[in-house]
């Protein structure tokens, strides 16, 4: 069965009567990395963390579907909620590492959802976890770095620490919320098309929230456009035509 | 011309300034605060060192048994105030707890820095009575109103991002708060630590004076004795242990990374 995420209807009101996700339909199956793009404060983070559910959401449902069964993250709480989140891997813009643990507890933190504190507190995870946590920063291509603190790490390996992160809970599901808008150009090509390929070698769906129109062309299978609340393009980068794109996010001397 | 009117104080801060200035003048005035009293006070403060040397080393076993009880009620207080503080430092915190939670805790720890540690003896003393238990339960209290509340303020301070990224993994509350808070407030928390097993040695010093164990019954016996000479030994030891563990507290904090 592969992975799958269905969202239907799914609304945010911060305030009453004011939402910024007006019903979001939005269907995403088996592998492929799907960029989100739209203007700043149109929803799209919150999107992302209604799946997951570090935000809650007004209405509508968020539906994770693989091998590991059928959960609506709407509709789960406290114990159920956690361990539905450990199925989601997510990466953040600012990267979001615990600054003064090492690039190895970083990745551990992947493991959380599936220890309890005592072992925690002791780090006895797993010799499958840190068998994992050292083959992903090979992929990485931090292996040398595994003591380091995460402070002492540049912008572009920190990000991959945080892919890394994301890896180790093996999910069903990568959200990536502006991953690049932190980075230079080069290091933002390198993280997109990391998050590419785990994406295809996990064979889970990636979301990523991209501000960067070329960069998601060059690397998303498909491109969802938001605007106002609501998904206003739903296509490959081909179809993103500059009618298209003023249609997303308004005015057109920017695109000359 | 503008630049001067941009610095100008207010009305507000000139009149407040004048009027603690006038206060200042008045309070001198009416403490009879003089020139005069102060050389008067000169002459018995130099009759007063030279009584206190050369230091009295003969009393050697009370000087010992007071100071390592003193030493020991700072170290006892030090380690439950730390205890209890953790737990009440976490409730305390209103970015992590519901907000009656807080309120509770915050209020705990105000009651135990309401009060200054020689009143707390004082009230101990009346309770359990004379000795070192009521010393330490004292600097118990103290060290809970002090490391409490500022370690719920450090806990305050971390960054929501860093905790954020650890609940997306789908962490228990207990985990997130070891992998997400712990290291974040850690080195703060050490500091608030050491500084309180400090201030406890200078404290547990004094609380003896009511009748609270330690050094300070000697040292309170010995100034009703006019026994200057023992006095200044009794002052002397405090000062080097003080010195010492201060030394002690900074390798400490470099271990931590403070």
């Amino acid at each position: 069965m592969a992975h799958a995420l269905e969202i239907t209807g799914l609304v945010k009101e911060y305030t009453s009567g004011q939402p910024v996700l007006k019903g979001i339909d939005l269907s995403v199956t088996g592998a492929g990395l799907t960029a989100i793009i739209g203007p700043s404060g149109t929803g799209k983070s919150t999107l992302l963390r209604c799946i997951n559910r570090l935000i809650d959401p007004t209405q509508g449902s968020v539906v994770l579907r693989s091998n590991n069964g059928s959960v609506d993250m709407c509709l789960v709480r406290g114990r159920a909620l956690r361990e539905s989140r450990r199925r989601i891997g997510m990466v953040f813009q600012e990267y979001n590492l615990v600054e003064r643990l090492t690039v190895m507890e970083n990745l551990l933190t992947g493991r959380l959802g599936y220890v309890g504190a005592w072992a925690a507190w002791r780090r006895r995870f797993t010799p499958r976890d840190f068998e994992r946590a050292f083959g992903l920063l090979a992929t990485v291509g931090l292996a040398d770095f595994v003591d380091q603190r995460a402070d002492a790490l540049s912008g572009g390996q920190r990000q991959r620490v945080g892919i890394a992160r994301a890896l180790m809970q093996e999910p069903d599901l990568l959200l990536a919320d502006e991953p690049t808008s932190s980075l230079d150009p080069k290091t933002s090509a390198e993280i997109m098309a990391l998050l590419r390929e785990q994406g295809r070698a996990a064979q889970v769906p990636v979301l990523v929230n991209i501000h960067d129109v070329a960069l998601a062309r060059r690397y998303a299978d498909r491109i969802v456009g938001m605007s106002g609340g609501k998904i206003v393009y739903d296509g490959d980068g081909e179809g993103l035509s500059d009618t298209m794109l003023k249609n997303i996010y308004g005015g057109q001397t920017w695109l000359s | 011309m503008k630049t001067t009117m941009a610095f100008r104080a207010s009305a507000t801060t000139r009149w407040l300034s004048m009027g603690l200035a006038a206060y200042v003048l008045f309070a001198l005035s009416r403490l009879e605060f003089s020139w005069g009293r102060f050389v008067a006070g000169l002459a018995h403060g130099a009759q007063l060192i030279s009584r206190m040397f050369p230091p009295d080393m003969a009393k050697g076993d009370i000087l010992w048994t007071g100071m390592t009880e003193s030493l020991q009620m700072a170290l006892l207080a030090s380690l439950l105030g730390i205890l209890i503080s953790l737990p009440l430092g976490l409730l305390g915190a209103r970015n992590l707890m519901p907000q009656p939670v807080t309120w509770l805790a915050r209020g705990v720890v105000a009651v135990c820095r309401s009060l200054h540690p020689v009143i707390v003896a004082i009230l101990f003393v009346k309770a359990v009575g004379f000795g070192a238990l009521a010393g330490i339960l004292a600097l118990t209290v103290g060290s809970i109103g002090f490391v409490g509340k500022l370690f719920a303020e450090a806990v305050e301070e971390i960054s929501a991002k860093q905790v954020e990224a650890v609940r997306a993994s789908g962490a228990s509350f207990a985990n997130l708060i070891i992998f997400g808070v712990v290291p974040q407030v850690l080195a703060r928390f050490v500091g608030l630590c050491t500084y309180q097993l400090d201030s406890n040695l200078r404290n547990s010093t004094m609380v003896g004076i009511v009748g609270a164990g330690g050094i300070g019954g000697a040292l309170f016996s010995a100034f009703q004795r006019f026994d200057y000479a023992f006095v200044c030994t009794i002052l002397l030891t405090i000062i080097v242990i003080i010195v010492l563990t201060e030394l002690l507290t900074e390798r400490v904090k470099k271990v931590f990374n403070v």
